[in-house]
């Protein structure tokens, strides 16, 4: 093979047709407010276990779309519920229950 | 989508195009990359539809792939785009058409710059009388050459010799268009189609007879990005963004991709054999490639221009599978023949992508 230099990089290209999104719909049943996230971040940037634990709310509800749950169940191993995401969410969202709701679903379903 | 949406959106963002008496500028890489394109536009456009375009041998770069590039300044490119203008302005034209993306995407961007921060406007004008004692107007009408051929997309097709339709099966070709970043995507509006359905190359596209296809990655960048391919440390992010764009388009089977930016072509075109090498892959069939034209490029072989006047032979990827589908012939011994009938250089053959 040619050395170019440089490589591909595995892609991260999301099929919607063969991800599993059973997850996601149970956490939009227990938290229809998951759907009006905007994504913008404030609750990743006032987090006091994201530096330490890669936490991030934000992320997560991003995974969870993809059907990235390995991803997801290692975020929210580092979360310590103290709630100041909820205070900064500038839509409302009560983002510490719906933490509690995803590790509810997570017990229920038992996602590994 | 809903074709009625589409159609809405698409009358949402029409752009008022002149037909006549433009102000030309050449791409600084388009003349290396694909000889053939810049000489066709004007030859369809002001030998065989007579239209006034005017090209001056003093324009120089529009500093845009330097800007892009992160060595020089935003102030510096628009006092080079002044000059443009200024040039422009001299030979009394007030319309501008530009053969690269990235120099539109650059005109407009300093435009609208100087229509939200007039005083950076009288900044620049001073540094232009500095550096050179000229002065400008600005253009009434700034287009991509790409706006251009869309425009005159139904004259060419009343005279066209060949259409995107495949010979053998009389069924339309499957098209991928992909349009520059730097086209509509800082600014939908000066766009025809805006930046989600850009209908520029996909109106050519149906004129001529072919289809277009809608694939999941269709917006995606091509991968040059500039810096991701200036930094040969970051030439692996180039690489697999235009992986990405294969991977998606594949499964729909294109025939042929046309672009309208200078580094677009380039880049799916020569990293089709990168790929081929590294994961020995290759999306065309039977081991092609899939060829990948500028628009100016399809509209000389839908004219009937000889494919290697149209320097096709150029291209990484091989053309003849397109060729011998559109039914354009072609003489294989001239593939390599330049002006005068002299050989130019053979390339070497590459191990994965087969080339005719």
């Amino acid at each position: 093979m040619i050395d170019f230099g440089f490589n591909l990089a595995p892609s991260s290209a999301v099929n919607l047709d063969e991800i599993d999104l059973s997850r996601y719909r149970a956490l939009l049943r227990m938290e229809p407010d998951a759907r009006i996230c905007m994504g913008c971040g404030s609750c990743t940037a006032t987090c006091t276990a994201g530096p330490f634990s890669g936490m991030s709310v934000r992320k997560v509800l991003l995974a969870l779309e993809r059907g990235q749950h390995v991803e997801v169940n290692r975020m929210l191993e580092g979360c310590m519920l103290c709630g100041k995401c909820m205070m900064v969410c500038p839509r409302g969202i009560n983002t510490r229950h719906l933490i509690l709701s995803l590790c509810r679903i997570k017990q229920e379903e038992n996602y590994d | 989508m809903i074709y009625q949406g589409k159609q809405k959106i698409w009358s949402d963002y029409q752009k008022e195009i002149p037909a006549d008496h433009w102000f030309y500028v050449r791409s600084c890489i388009r003349q290396s990359f694909f000889p053939g394109s810049e000489r066709q536009f004007l030859a369809i456009s002001r030998d065989l539809l007579g239209h006034d375009i005017y090209e001056t041998a003093h324009h120089t770069t529009c500093g845009g792939i330097a800007y892009h590039s992160d060595v020089i300044p935003q102030e510096t490119a628009m006092t080079i785009v002044a000059r443009q203008f200024a040039l422009m302005t001299e030979a009394g034209y007030r319309n501008l058409v530009a053969s690269c993306i990235t120099s539109f995407g650059n005109y407009t961007e300093t435009l609208e710059t100087w229509r939200e921060f007039p005083e950076l406007e009288a900044r620049v004008r001073e540094h232009l009388w500095k550096a050179c004692r000229r002065e400008f107007e600005k253009p009434e009408y700034v287009a991509h050459a790409s706006d251009l051929i869309y425009k005159y997309r139904g004259e060419i097709a009343a005279r066209a010799k060949f259409r995107l339709v495949d010979k053998a099966t009389g069924e339309p070709l499957r098209v991928v268009e992909h349009i520059g970043c730097h086209y509509s995507k800082m600014f939908p509006h000066k766009g025809v189609g805006g930046a989600e359905y850009p209908c520029v190359l996909s109106g050519m596209a149906e004129a001529w007879g072919g289809q277009v296809i809608d694939y999941p990655e269709r917006r995606h960048c091509c991968g040059f990005g500039f810096r991701q391919y200036l930094v040969k440390a970051n030439r692996g992010y180039s690489l697999s963004n235009t992986h990405k764009k294969f991977e998606s388009m594949e499964p729909f089977h294109p025939d042929l991709i046309i672009t309208n930016c200078p580094g677009c072509p380039y880049f799916l075109d020569r990293w089709q054999y990168v790929i081929s090498e590294q994961t020995g892959k290759t999306y065309g069939r039977n081991g092609y490639g899939i060829p990948v034209l500028t628009y100016e490029e399809l509209a000389g072989l839908v004219l009937g221009v000889d494919p290697w006047d149209l320097g096709l032979q150029i291209h990484q990827v091989a053309v003849e599978p397109l060729l011998d589908k559109m039914g354009v012939p072609y003489d294989p011994a001239r593939k390599y023949l330049g002006l005068n009938e002299k050989e130019i250089m053979r390339p070497g053959l590459p191990s994965v992508l087969r080339c005719c």
